[in-house]
Formats: C-alpha cells, structure tokens, sequence
C-alpha cells in the first residue's frame, strides 16, 4: 500500500481540499437556491401562462435539459463576454448548476402540482377563493411538501456535478486535487480522498431523504 | 450574417466528426452500463446477505463519489500509481460504464420487485424453474418498467460524455471549445454544438420509445406513437 500511497502528501493536500469543499458547499448551495426558486416559478407559468409563453418557455426547458451543462457553462463564460456580459467564474458556475437544475425541479413542482386532488381545486372554487389564494394558501402548501424528498435528491446530484465548475476555473475542489497532484507528481492521494470526501457527504444526505421519502409515503 | 453562415460551413466537418465521437462513447458507455446494472441489479436481489451486500457497496461507492472524480482517477491515477496507462476513451467508457451502471441498477432492482408478487406465485404454480421464470414471466414485465427510466439515464449519459472532453477525448465539446481558441465565431459554433446534442437527445428518446412500444406489444399492451419530438405533446397534455 505504501508503494502506492504516500501519507505525507495526503496530509499535504487536505488542508487545500478542504478550502475547495467550501466553494463547492457555496456553489451547491447558491445553485440549489436558485434552481428551486427557478424551478417553481417556470412549473406556475408553464401552468397558468398563455401559450404565446408557455410553448416557447416549454420549448427552451427541454433543451436545457437534453444539453450537457459542461457546454452551458462555456456558453455563459465564452459566449456571453462577447456580447458584453461579463461574470466572474463562481458566478457563472452559480447561474450555470442553477439554471440547468430549474429544469429538472420545475418536473418535480409540475409532479407535486398534479398530485394535488381535483377535490381541493373545486373547494377552492366552490369558497370562490381568487385564483392567487388559490394557489397560495390551498395548492402550493400541499404540492411543496410532497415534493420534498425529490427536491433533495436533485440537491444531492447537484452536489455532485459542481467538479464541472472546474471547467471554468472555479477553484472548488477537484481543481484543487487536481492542481495538487500536478504540482506534486502524485494525484492518487488528492483524487482519492476528493471522491471519499463527496462519498461522505452525499450518503448520509441520501439516506435522509430515504427517510423523508418514507415518511411523506406514511401520511 | 454572411461571415457566421461561412464559419458555420467551414466548421461543419469538424462538427460532425465530434459528434460521432460523442455517439461512440454513449453508445459504448451505455452497453457497460447496461451490463453493469443487471449484474449488480440482480445481485441486490439475491437470497445471500453477502452478494447483497457486495452490491450495494459498489452502487454506493459509485454513485456516491462523483463521475468526474471518478474520470480523473482512471485518467490521471491509474498510470502514475499503477502504470496502468489506458487508452482515454476506454477509460471514458469505462468510468461512464462503472457510473451510470450504478444509476441503473437501482431501476434493474426496482423494476423487478415492483413485478405483482401473483405472478412469481404463479411460476412455482407452474413448476418453471429458475431460468424460465426470470425469462419467459418476470423479465418480460420488468423490462417494460425499466425502460423509460433507462432512456432517462440515456440521456443523462450523452451529456456526460461532454465530460470525456475534460480528459483530453475530441467529442463535440472538446471540438468547440478548441475551434472557438482557433476561429473566432463563438456563438454560432457553440450554438451549432447545442443544436446537436439536442437532436441527438431526441433521436435517442424517440428509439426508446420504439423499444418500450415493442416490448409492451410483447406483453400484450399498447403504446401511443408521439414522433421524434414527443415532449412537445407531453407539455400539452396537463
């Protein structure tokens, strides 16, 4: 094993994955704001939008979601400066992760919002509660928190693809493993614990939403 | 408007060449993954805590550690650690292989148990044995299930393969990325790219859906035909 592994330098390189962990919390957790604000107000307007929006919004979901992120990153880091819109590299790895998950989770709101019993519109009608209360005191309460559970999940997978950000010179932390292993001719240590350090956090973040999953199943 | 129409003709060959590359690794990665999943699918199922155990394990493990990290490893660890220098599509291949492979076997898994326990009943009714029974009564039905989520990880995997650029492969990303350094005419190139991989989604959805009609058909059910771009009616049916 020693052969192979020099504990030295993995001890070297925590200190420096550790600070790139910090910028993949931040990305993951700024993205997953975003995509979850997104995501809930395209699943409200691909509902009760007219269809001069609906279509073409339903038309650019689609292909945000069959295209690969690595591309929309460049396209926001590459493209967009020569039109004049410049963004630093985290805010870009932000926008990036944020909008190609709102894709994904406006599918899980859509889902909630479905799920929601044809009992409760009518009740809603039948109090003649405007359209607005409607939705914020009788639909949205009870699609948000089945939705739950999937939320994570996507949180979770998003977690994961922030190593994409490296693409963009974010210094999150498969930059900093691999910037490390450039630097000292060895990258079996850095990548190693990079990929336990994710194994870490996402599976107990996987088997709480197991959990959660359960428990909304239960009610 | 002239000089983007050049610069788009001029890049076209490059272009296509990219994307074949990116269909050989899906197609490739797609067939280990498949593999993958059954294998590691059906062990989840077995009667042996350890078998179980030893799947889970490997499904954890590789959904857990993120497929980039993952890539890394096969690429930059595995000659410098181990000599093992692979070749970097076959590294690709076999990280997306190994990744998506795990995905799937939890939807192997899944389909299977969520077969109606009558019918298992019924094959020891019938005296099948193992084989035909798996083969002739619970495969059948469970294929039908996994399909549409396997055409879900089908996509997922194309736009993974974008990823195989970032350990030097030439697909269609690594294609526009470079030809932008040399050429200019970002917009229109990187467009171009997205354009593709767009086709090359629906295309891919539009075969699986082939697939789940025949395998439906097999077990006696029906699917409505929606064309290349289904999601479209989808959208409109709320």
């Amino acid at each position: 094993m020693s052969q192979y592994w020099n504990w030295e330098l993995a001890q070297q390189a925590l200190p420096r994955l550790m600070e790139g962990f910090l910028i993949t919390l931040q990305a993951t957790v700024l993205g997953s704001i975003l995509a979850m604000t997104l995501g809930l107000a395209i699943a409200l307007l691909r509902r009760v939008s007219p269809w001069p929006v609906r279509v073409p919004l339903g038309w650019t979901v689609e292909f945000i979601r069959s295209t690969p992120l690595l591309i929309q990153l460049y396209v926001l880091y590459i493209v967009f400066p020569e039109f004049g819109i410049t963004m630093s590299a985290m805010t870009v790895g932000i926008l990036g992760l944020g909008i190609h998950y709102s894709t994904y989770t406006s599918e899980v709101y859509r889902a909630g919002i479905e799920a929601v019993p044809v009992g409760q519109w009518e009740a809603a009608t039948a109090l003649s509660l405007p359209a607005r209360r409607t939705w914020q005191v009788v639909i949205l309460p009870q699609a948000l928190r089945s939705v739950l559970p999937n939320l994570g999940n996507y949180v979770i997978a998003m977690f994961k693809d922030t190593p994409y950000l490296l693409a963009v010179s974010v210094t999150e932390m498969v930059y900093e493993a691999r910037d490390f292993g450039q630097e000292n001719f060895s990258y079996i240590e850095s990548f190693t614990i990079a990929g336990l350090i994710f194994l870490a956090a996402s599976y107990p973040a996987s088997l709480l939403t197991r959990r959660l999953e359960k428990h909304f199943a239960h009610r | 408007m002239a000089n983007l129409a050049d610069s788009l003709v001029e890049a076209g060959p490059l272009l296509l060449d990219g994307a074949v590359v990116t269909l050989e690794l899906t197609i490739l990665s797609a067939v280990v993954a498949l593999a993958v999943s059954f294998i590691f699918g059906l062990m989840a199922l077995s009667p042996w805590v350890i078998v179980r155990f030893v799947s889970r394990v490997f499904t954890e493990f590789f959904r857990g550690t993120s497929l980039l990290v993952q890539l890394f490893w096969l690429f930059y660890v595995m000659p410098l650690a181990f000599g093992i220098t692979l070749h970097p599509i076959a590294a690709a291949v076999i990280g997306l292989g190994l990744n998506y492979g795990a995905y799937g076997s939890e939807v192997v898994r899944g389909s299977i148990t969520a077969v109606p326990p009558t019918q298992w009943e019924a094959t020891v009714a019938l005296n099948l044995s193992c084989y035909q029974r798996m083969r002739r009564v619970i495969l059948p039905q469970a294929i039908v299930t996994m399909i549409p989520s396997f055409s879900n990880w089908l996509i997922q995997l194309l736009k993974g393969t974008a990823l195989a650029s970032l350990i030097t492969i030439t697909e269609l990303t690594r294609v526009i990325h470079d030809y932008r350094v040399s050429e200019g005419a970002t917009a229109a190139a990187f467009g171009a790219a997205l354009v593709l991989y767009f086709l090359m989604a629906q295309v891919l959805a539009w075969a699986m859906r082939a697939l789940e009609r025949r395998a439906k058909a097999h077990i006696g059910q029906q699917l409505e035909h929606l064309g290349l771009f289904a999601f479209l009616r989808r959208g409109e049916r709320v």
